[in-house]
């Protein structure tokens, strides 16, 4: 049975089913509420959930039961009396060490539980960064959206933040370093992009059994790193679009990748109204489009940021996205053939599987 | 004292109670001492730079109001979500 965590625009839905069939809704929590994203801990089997009411503002709920009772999670909030409130938590991953987890959040802001995500505490290193003032949003808002730890590491972590670049950090987060070389921003004029820093980045992996290798989805752009994200080579040639947002890996294959191209910048869907998911196996010296089940003409579909994960690896590995148009497909074979798990939900904000 | 009144969400964390009676010279006073009696309420109505959300409206004694509006002992200060949509 595989449990499907989908962050939608009203509410968290919980799904579960077998690859290959239906997944049925199983539990529904913060009705009508904007959830950004939420994840189950593998380590605890604690569920945690990013919302953000439009009215009360962005807060990090836990629970053991996602029908039961949720606990608002402390710690979640920027200094006060400064000039910034927190808009949003964009992500929660789970950390190397026990009990730890990561969040990000707008405006490009890192905070760490050391508790499983009843208390989190700000990462002031990176709030407190001297280039900060010159940090640009992107079109979202300046979020921090994704956390890259190292496996079995603790003190190596990558970010990416839309449109303030890679991070890096091998001191546990007590000091950060940029990681942008042989990034274009093709969207700046061509005189600006020489050392320019507002990099929107889109999305970051690591290949867990190479973890030097990263992959990364960009603002126009696909990119890899074989220096754990200090250079990037980029490896979008041979995709429909190089635009696009999620991006997840096989973790058994560290020349794998798999995203999901849009149309471009300023058209927002699947290309052609054909979907498909793209793979490289070969760390992107080609890609293979991967869309046996998948609507193949006149689908104009939004595949947002977190709306695609994973589940095992290999022949067996699991694949699943969500649609802002509240539809989820699946893949039980590593994207060999595909299959809607769930139609007519909201916008789905992020997809999580757990593991 | 200044009698707060609440409702959905924010009245069940602040003790289940709608109406509060607390003592404070503006709105953002009556806000923060509403906090410290209420820490499950704390970041729900102020943000971190000590401003009412934006789709969170107070009035007082009927008119809307913001941080500064002061607020005088028998005033009955209003704190809902605002009407959003069309």
């Amino acid at each position: 049975m595989t449990e499907l965590l989908l962050g939608t625009k009203k509410g968290l839905f919980i799904l579960e089913g077998e690859p290959g069939g239906h997944f049925e809704v199983k539990a529904r929590a913060f009705a009508g509420e904007p959830v950004e994203y939420a994840l189950r801990d593998s380590r605890t089997g604690r569920l945690v959930a990013a919302v953000t009411s439009a009215f009360y503002g962005p807060k990090i709920f836990y629970a053991d039961d996602p029908s039961g009772e949720w606990v608002q999670a402390g710690g979640i909030a920027l200094p006060e009396g400064g000039d910034d409130a927190l808009e949003r938590i964009w992500v929660i991953v789970e950390g190397e060490d026990e009990g730890t987890l990561y969040a990000g959040g707008d405006p490009g802001v890192l905070f760490e539980s050391g508790d499983g995500g009843a208390n989190w505490e700000l990462n002031r290193a990176l709030w407190d960064h001297p280039t900060r003032p010159d940090w640009e949003p992107g079109g979202g808002g300046l979020c921090l959206h994704s956390i890259v730890p190292w496996p079995g590491d603790p003190q190596r972590l990558a970010l990416g933040i839309s449109a303030a670049g890679v991070w890096l950090t091998e001191d546990r987060g007590r000091t950060w370093r940029q990681g942008n070389e042989g990034l274009v921003a093709g969207y700046l004029p061509e005189e600006a992009r020489e050392g320019a820093t507002s990099l929107c980045i889109h999305h970051l992996e690591r290949a867990p059994r190479r973890p030097e290798r990263m992959f990364m989805q960009f603002h126009g752009g696909v990119y890899r790193s074989d220096d754990a994200g200090q250079t990037w080579t980029d490896i979008g040639a041979g995709l429909p679009s190089d635009f696009g947002f999620p991006l997840v890996l096989d973790p058994a294959d560290p020349d794998s990748a798999y995203v999901i191209p849009l149309a471009a910048d300023s058209d927002r869907v699947t290309p052609g109204g054909r979907v498909g998911v793209h793979e490289t196996r070969d760390a992107g010296s080609s890609w293979t489009e991967r869309g046996d089940g998948l609507p193949r003409r006149d689908a104009y579909l939004t595949v947002l940021r977190q709306a695609l994960d994973r589940r095992g690896e290999g022949a067996a590995l699991e694949l699943y996205f969500g649609t802002t148009t509240g539809e989820v497909f699946g893949s039980g074979d590593a994207g060999a053939s595909w299959f809607t798990a769930a139609t007519h939900l909201p916008p789905v904000y992020s997809a999580r599987v757990a593991r | 004292m200044a009698l707060v009144r609440l409702r959905g969400p924010l009245k069940q964390r602040a003790g289940d109670r709608a109406e509060h009676a607390i003592d404070g010279g503006t709105v953002a006073e009556l806000l923060r001492e509403l906090e410290r009696a209420h820490p499950a309420m704390d970041g729900w109505i102020l943000d971190e730079r000590g401003l009412i959300r934006r789709h969170i409206k107070v009035f007082v004694n009927g008119e809307g109001g913001g941080e500064d509006t002061p607020v005088a002992s028998d005033d009955q200060v209003d704190v809902l979500p605002a009407i959003s949509g069309g």
